[in-house]
């Protein structure tokens, strides 16, 4: 779409631009420059400038096992908490869409979670799934040893999993009631008087009617789970026990800041960047043509 | 409603219910916890009745990490990029739907791109900049000979340095660097009416009049989405704080929270942590509350 009366002065236009060049320039490209230049180069360990060693440290991180534990780790969470939060929020708001009494106070309630910040809701769910006070305590009391994500992976991955979804579930209800709500109540009545019940309704015209929401929000959920998580991971687990939860945007950080390899988690950047444009286009190209547009 | 379904309502109900405990009960829990003294907090299964303590642990968490010039501090960043945010967007949203200047397109495009990688993303060279915004600068100097020819002409050297670290303007530009609002007002700005703009040149006013005059009024309620949806994203904002706030003076609330974890060894003071938490979590709580029309506006308008 254009606009059909537009302003003569180029010079006035351009400059009405200048502040975001320059704002994107200095903290997006450049660092997005730098990353590649990084990634192909090996910094001297006395200074004296980078030399230039190619896909060497893409090499040495792909022969890493931790790094693929990484992977394995981000992609386990993504796929976890992205169907976790979707299924539920979507349940929830076809729930609420039946306008039933009350359905007002949950379309005010379910939205909290999301303004919540990830590392506070970490702390929070850090306390309530502790093994030793709060509410896994009582579960530990009567089975030993059941729970305890200071010790065991699968428990600490299953935490990070839990408050991520919670605050996601809030996100995702926004946008399904949204698209519920815009589907013509004249349709649903349509079906109703052709005597389809509840459950036939919901497969045949609401599902096929928000497939658009649901394939938006996958991609939003796969790549926020690449990033919101850090804070969640630094405050629950730390990365650990023994690198279970050390997901991507953390190892990138710990690798970067703590071991001060800026080549590797440069590499590491790079290989991260690329996975989500991949995702992004994966899904635009594959799941969008299953998907029912208006 | 179409027909009458009651054991289905009665479904309805149930789950809807289940779904609301399971939202508002960590917000309870913290609250709860929160007003436990510290052997209390310990109980298993720990009391759901209030406990007496809830102010004095209040008030050791606010000591302990600080948190009076924390929040102070997070508040700026959080006004600073709502605040940035909307102008800019504006501004650029403007240029590129009320002008036909040639590389318009490229320009939409270099926007564009930038909403694909976050921040997190490109963590490390980002803090290299903050670390000395001048450097691409300098680089560019360098490389294209100008700083050499400088130094010849005029005889002084050139080597610009601007360190951001530990600063507002360091927290809050690389903050503002995304396109998230550009395309908000792009949008909005499709919508009004060609007419208008015609009235206002009739009138004999400028771009930059019309802009000021016409524009922005009628994108105030733009203005509030954004700017809502901006200030919670930058308040919650975690790791980019915690890199570039070395010096303790600076950093935020939602970074300081991490001074409140309970040692290992010892018995976990997590009346005092979740008291912390309780603390950080509710201004932004505040905000969606108060402002849930706009949050929910600006979430599904920036988003798409």
């Amino acid at each position: 779409m254009e606009k059909r009366v537009t302003f003569s002065r180029w010079s006035i236009g351009i400059l009405f631009a200048v502040p975001q060049l320059l704002l994107i320039f200095t903290f997006f490209y450049w660092p997005a420059g730098q990353a590649v230049y990084w990634s192909l180069t090996l910094q001297q360990p006395w200074g004296g400038g980078n030399i230039w060693v190619g896909l060497d440290n893409f090499r040495s991180i792909l022969a890493n096992a931790d790094y693929w534990n990484s992977i394995t780790a981000s992609l386990v969470f993504a796929a976890c908490s992205t169907g976790l939060a979707m299924v539920i929020a979507l349940v929830l708001a076809a729930l609420t869409d039946r306008q039933l009494a009350g359905s007002r106070l949950y379309r005010v309630v379910l939205i909290w979670p999301y303004g919540i910040a990830a590392p506070a809701l970490a702390m929070a769910f850090r306390f309530i799934l502790a093994p030793e006070a709060g509410f896994m305590a009582v579960v530990n009391q009567v089975w030993p040893g059941f729970w305890d994500p200071g010790l065991d992976g699968t428990d600490a991955m299953a935490s990070i999993i839990a408050a991520f979804s919670w605050k996601y579930v809030g996100y995702n209800f926004i946008f399904f009631l949204a698209a519920f709500q815009a589907i013509p109540r004249s349709l649903i009545e349509a079906a109703a008087m052709d005597g389809s019940g509840v459950l036939r309704r919901f497969w045949d015209i609401q599902f096929p009617l928000i497939t658009p929401t649901i394939f938006f929000l996958l991609v939003i959920n796969i790549t926020e789970s690449f990033q919101d998580s850090f804070g969640i991971v630094d405050i629950m687990t730390a990365g650990g026990p023994a690198n279970s939860t050390n997901l991507m945007v953390y190892k990138i950080y710990s690798d970067g800041f703590k071991g001060l390899d800026y080549s590797g988690a440069a590499a590491q950047s790079i290989i991260l960047m690329l996975l989500i444009i991949v995702l992004t286009i994966f899904q635009f190209r594959f799941i969008e043509r299953r998907v029912h547009y208006r | 409603m179409v027909e009458r379904t009651p054991i289905l309502n009665f479904f309805t109900h149930l789950i809807l219910f289940v779904g609301f405990v399971f939202c508002v009960a960590p917000f309870v829990i913290v609250a709860i916890a929160a007003s436990h003294s510290l052997k209390e907090v310990n109980d298993v299964p720990m009391s759901l009745l209030p406990g007496s303590e809830f102010w004095v642990n209040i008030k050791t968490a606010w000591t302990t990490a600080d948190l009076g010039p924390k929040l102070f501090n997070s508040f700026v960043m959080a006004a600073g990029v709502a605040a940035g945010k909307v102008i800019i967007s504006a501004l650029t949203a403007f240029s590129i739907v009320y002008f036909r200047y040639p590389g318009r397109m490229l320009i939409f495009w270099l926007i564009f791109v930038t909403l694909m990688l976050p921040l997190e993303v490109r963590i490390v060279p980002t803090y290299a900049v903050v670390a000395n915004v001048m450097s691409p600068y300098q680089a560019i100097l360098d490389v294209t000979g100008l700083s050499w020819l400088i130094e010849k002409v005029s005889g002084v050297q050139v080597s610009l340095s601007l360190g951001l670290l530990n600063s507002y303007t360091g927290l809050i530009m690389p903050l503002i660097a995304t396109a998230t609002g550009t395309f908000l007002y792009r949008q909005f700005f499709l919508t009004v009416p060609d007419e208008l703009t015609e009235a206002a040149r009739m009138d004999g006013a400028g771009a930059l009049r019309f802009f000021i005059d016409i524009l922005l009024p009628l994108s105030r309620n733009n203005m509030a989405a954004l700017g809502t949806i901006m200030f919670l994203w930058a308040w919650n904002q975690y790791l980019w704080p915690l890199l570039i706030t070395t010096d303790a003076s600076h950093a935020t609330a939602v970074t300081e929270l991490k001074q409140l974890i309970p040692n290992v060894g010892g018995i976990p003071e997590w009346n005092i942590a979740m008291a912390g938490t309780l603390i950080v979590m509710l201004p932004p709580l505040v905000v969606v509350v108060a402002m849930q029309r706009w949050f929910v506006r600006g979430l599904i308008a920036t988003e798409k």
